[in-house]
């Protein structure tokens, strides 16, 4: 067996793990046993489907194109999963999207750009996914973080505006403390890595039987670029979401936060 | 209306101000008319609820009509840039409002620069009453009654003509309370009009020139002291 052919039987042993998981859950009472089941075997047949149709995506010969379609439905999802994640934020939904975007074409357009991957199927897909699924939660952190600090700090907001502060000064500690906040978790993993885990893109490839150098090297670009991607997302989303918080006259909207 | 003409009357003509609420839109101003001349204190009298900060709170547009008007001198205020009316119609709140730094961190808010020039700080401080040495002290550092003062400092750094003051003594022990008042009548020797909310209607009779008494969203009596 190789490492990275597990086989129908390593992957039934593997569950013995949520077995596990379960009987904790019900030996203390936790009330998520079902909830983890649910989610093993969602979890199973959504990277089934995925399976199914990355092959052919990547199949050799399979036009490019359908890499891009594939990051652009990622794209999308993880815009309406930002809006259902954070109802409390007025107009999120197209921001979120917005946000995604920029995050692709920054993120993408700087590791094809400059040549640090072939701009191939097998890059697009998986750094595509990296990138959006890391932005999609720094964003849903951006916009609840901002929307909370607002919603507290009100008394004070609105003490600076009447002051004559205009929005945008009267908003600025506030934005900057919810955007450190985001980007916080992701500077910490970047701060971390090697030493306190080994991430994925670099297990994959070690346990895939890659060069642990060639392995790290790839690691490291990839996470630079999801710090970028994320700096980017956190940006996009903090200076959008705040505009949608405040009237053209400068006056702090009613926030619903929960 | 130039910047520096000085105004003489603020009105309300027929505000009405509602606000949403989860069981519905809420109306807590239900068609206020009243002229408030800016001379002297006027206080706004009348129970938790009655809408007598949503008034103050018009003055300054934090919050704009949902219908009707106000208006300075027949200027309707939402003609006016509201960055420049806020400097002009300066507010104190109800709980003291302390940003993060020093006593002179937060008169710079309102008046960059005031931070590094500590005369200037100290004259703004002395102007209510408070010491120089507390420039440098933490804001969160003072007493309820020197953090409300510096809030007004604070305010009169923009050079307001109009202080709304809303319910600024209700938190404060009797000669804090005190202090306020008189600071309050001082402004208005120096020429500045103060709009000052309250509940209590013998602080009301004891320091304002006129009272508005305001019930359940409309002006029920408005009487010279």
């Amino acid at each position: 067996m190789s490492t990275t052919d597990i086989g129908w039987w390593g992957l039934a042993a593997s569950l013995v793990l949520v077995a596990v998981a379960v009987g904790l859950s019900l030996a203390l009472g936790l009330g998520l046993a079902r909830t983890m089941l649910w989610s093993s075997a969602r979890a199973a047949l959504q990277l089934a489907a995925v399976g199914v149709a990355l092959g052919l995506v990547l199949e050799p010969g399979a036009p490019v194109a359908w890499a891009w379609v594939w990051v652009a439905g990622m794209t999308v999802f993880a815009a309406v999963t930002v809006a259902r994640r954070t109802p409390e934020v007025p107009g999120i939904g197209p921001l979120a999207l917005v946000a995604c975007v920029a995050v692709v074409v920054v993120s993408l357009g700087v590791v094809f750009g400059l040549g640090i991957f072939p701009m191939e199927a097998r890059a697009i897909v998986p750094l595509g996914g990296m990138m959006v699924g890391n932005a999609m939660a720094a964003t849903v952190v951006a916009a609840r973080r901002l929307v909370g600090e607002l919603s507290e700090q009100r008394d004070e907001v609105e003490a600076r505006l009447a002051l004559g502060h205009s929005w945008p000064e009267a908003s600025r500690p506030y934005v900057r403390r919810a955007m450190r906040t985001a980007m916080t978790s992701q500077i910490e993993s970047t701060k971390a890595v090697g030493l306190v885990f080994l991430p994925g893109a670099m297990t994959g490839l070690v346990l895939a039987g890659v060069d642990a150098r060639q392995a790290v090297a790839v690691q490291l670009a990839v996470m630079y670029l999801i710090l970028g991607s994320v700096a980017t997302a956190v940006v996009v989303i903090g200076l959008g979401v705040v505009r949608r918080l405040f009237t053209p006259d400068h006056r702090l909207r009613p926030l619903r936060f929960c | 209306m130039t910047s520096d003409t000085p105004w003489h009357a603020l009105r309300f003509e027929g505000v009405h101000l509602a606000f949403d609420t989860p069981s519905g839109p809420a109306e807590v101003l239900r068609g206020i008319s009243v002229t408030v001349p800016l001379d002297g204190i006027t206080a706004v009298v009348g129970p938790s609820g009655s809408g007598k900060s949503s008034m103050l709170r018009l003055c300054n547009r934090l919050e704009v009509p949902t219908s009707g008007h106000v208006t300075l001198d027949g200027t309707d205020l939402a003609d006016l840039d509201p960055l420049a009316l806020r400097r002009r119609v300066g507010m104190v709140f109800q709980r003291p409002v302390l940003f993060a730094g020093t006593v002179a961190d937060n008169l710079a808010v309102a008046a960059p620069g005031i931070d590094t020039d500590p005369a200037a700080g100290a004259a703004a401080l002395a102007r209510c009453g408070l010491g120089a040495d507390l420039l440098d002290r933490t804001a969160d550092q003072l007493s309820g009654g020197e953090a409300q003062r510096m809030c007004l400092a604070r305010t009169l750094c923009t050079d307001p003509e109009v202080v709304l003051m809303d319910e600024v003594t209700s938190s404060l022990d009797p000669a804090a309370r005190a202090t306020i008042e008189a600071l309050a009548t001082e402004l208005t020797a120096d020429g500045i009009a103060v709009l000052w909310v309250t509940h209590d209607h013998d602080q009301a009779r004891r320091i304002a020139q006129r009272t508005v008494v305001v019930d359940d969203g409309v002006v029920v009596a408005v009487e010279q002291s």
